[in-house]
């Protein structure tokens, strides 16, 4: 699996962090989505499957 | 069905529609019967104009997640449930009603406020508030409205902090939120409430140049990059949106919880569920209940529909919630279910901004509540409880508890 994460789409409501803390961050200064670990093991792939799903900006990108 | 039922025209959907009696957590049974046979449907809103309502968990997001569909209100057309909620956007417009690039610009002013770690870190101040609020509701007594002694100052105290606003106007702000949020309201009284809350905030914002603080407005102003009344704008929609919605929830949430003493029993014998439950009850309850606003700029298919450019939609978010292809057996409220992509926060670039404050005040209300009253029940007959069906933001306007 790897992650992208488009900073210009990010609206910042930290939907990610939430499923998926040990993948997705926010950037100290705005908020904005920062991707830890861009190709993360087997075991967080469903997390980080919902964080994209509920991203509210469609920021997500997941390609297997 | 009867052939009857089946030809005779259908009854035109006139909003803001209401719940039926009895059945005070079911979003109205109008929309969703209408729904039922056309998940994108026409409605008539009060100045005899109409717009289409989209019911379907999938189309909601669509729409919600679309461009196409702005989110400007001065845009012709864009609809408006009442007058008064027409005349909220007529002066000044916050960024919940800009599109991109002027939302992004101002929202992304205060996203690093309200991010996870950030607000994950007031947690412990947010537990001391709650049980401050509640040494004092129960000290001596026996029964309490707990909006007004638990549900409402909470998430006023809360905010307050963050923005640098003093707590002891809580009056003042809180009867010029109801103002507006009210469906009864006036132009005028909604215009009065608007000017008077703009104002104040001016002034704060002037006050905070000669004496800054760590609060939001300070760094607003201290950031130099608006105006003082750009500021006093920003930070009216962050206090009515940071108490109001937090407080009903906090209090339909006990309600809908106590009248569930099976959910309820689950929830105490099991409190790990409690992140959990309270996104089932932020999907079960989805307190906004009358539509998020926005206008098609192009035409675009939702669903089997073409929506025209220059036509209003509501996206009718109470019943995505309940959308059976998503939330099966969504009529009941189960604390167990993974309700994580319910849209009680809206969806797209505009969703609610202050969610990760909201999660963690919902979750340190509903968990120190119910841990700390055993006995919490009901004061009144439930048939006395008075619901938000007039309000923008649903709730209930009292609840009398005892203990």
């Amino acid at each position: 699996m790897r992650i992208q994460a488009d900073q210009e789409k990010c609206c910042g409501a930290g939907s990610c962090v939430l499923a998926a803390p040990d993948v997705f961050d926010q950037r100290e200064e705005d908020g904005i989505v920062v991707v830890l670990d861009p190709e993360p093991p087997a075991a967080l792939h469903d997390a980080v499957r919902e964080a994209a799903a509920i991203c509210p900006a469609a920021a997500i990108t997941v390609a297997d | 069905m009867t052939t009857a039922q089946r030809t005779a025209p259908p009854t035109p959907l006139t909003l803001p529609a209401t719940r039926a009696p009895g059945c005070p957590f079911d979003p109205a049974p109008g929309i969703t019967d209408a729904a039922r046979g056309e998940p994108v449907t026409r409605a008539t809103l009060w100045d005899g104009t109409s717009c289409w309502l989209v019911t379907r968990h999938e189309d909601v997001r669509a729409v919600l997640g679309d461009p196409r569909f702005s989110a400007d209100a001065q845009r012709p057309g864009f609809p408006f449930l009442t007058a008064g909620a027409r005349e909220v956007v007529a002066g000044k417009p916050t960024f919940l009603r800009m599109d991109d690039p002027q939302h992004a610009r101002l929202r992304r002013m205060l996203t690093a406020d309200f991010m996870v770690k950030k607000v994950e870190a007031m947690r412990p101040e947010v537990q001391r508030l709650a049980d401050d609020l509640l040494d004092r509701m129960t000290a001596g007594r026996t029964s309490a409205d707990l909006v007004t002694d638990f549900a409402l100052p909470l998430p006023s105290l809360v905010i307050c902090l963050l923005l640098g606003v003093p707590y002891d106007d809580h009056d003042f702000f809180q009867e010029r939120s109801r103002i507006l949020l009210s469906l009864r309201s006036t132009p005028e009284e909604v215009r009065a409430a608007q000017d008077e809350l703009l104002e104040y905030l001016t002034r704060l914002a002037r006050a905070k140049r000669e004496t800054p603080d760590d609060g939001i407005v300070s760094r607003l102003v201290a950031r130099g990059e608006l105006a003082d009344g750009d500021i006093a704008t920003m930070g009216r929609l962050l206090l009515i949106a940071g108490h109001e919605t937090t407080a009903n929830m906090t209090a339909l949430s006990t309600l809908a919880l106590l009248r569930n003493p099976a959910q309820l029993a689950r929830l105490r014998a099991e409190p790990a569920l409690v992140k959990g439950a309270v996104e089932e009850l932020l999907r079960y309850l989805t307190i906004v209940h009358n539509g998020v606003p926005r206008l098609a700029t192009e035409d675009v298919v939702v669903g089997d529909r073409t929506i025209r450019a220059g036509e209003g939609v509501l996206c009718m978010i109470g019943h995505a919630n309940r959308d059976d292809a998503v939330f099966p057996g969504g009529d009941a409220l189960d604390v167990a279910r993974d309700a994580r992509r319910h849209v009680a926060f809206g969806f797209g670039v505009h969703q609610c901004l202050g969610q990760p404050l909201a999660r963690v005040e919902l979750q340190i209300a509903v968990e120190t509540l119910f841990r700390r009253l055993p006995d919490l029940r009901l004061a009144v007959p439930y048939e006395e409880i008075p619901f938000r069906g007039d309000m923008a933001i649903y709730g209930v306007h009292s609840l009398p508890v005892a203990w």
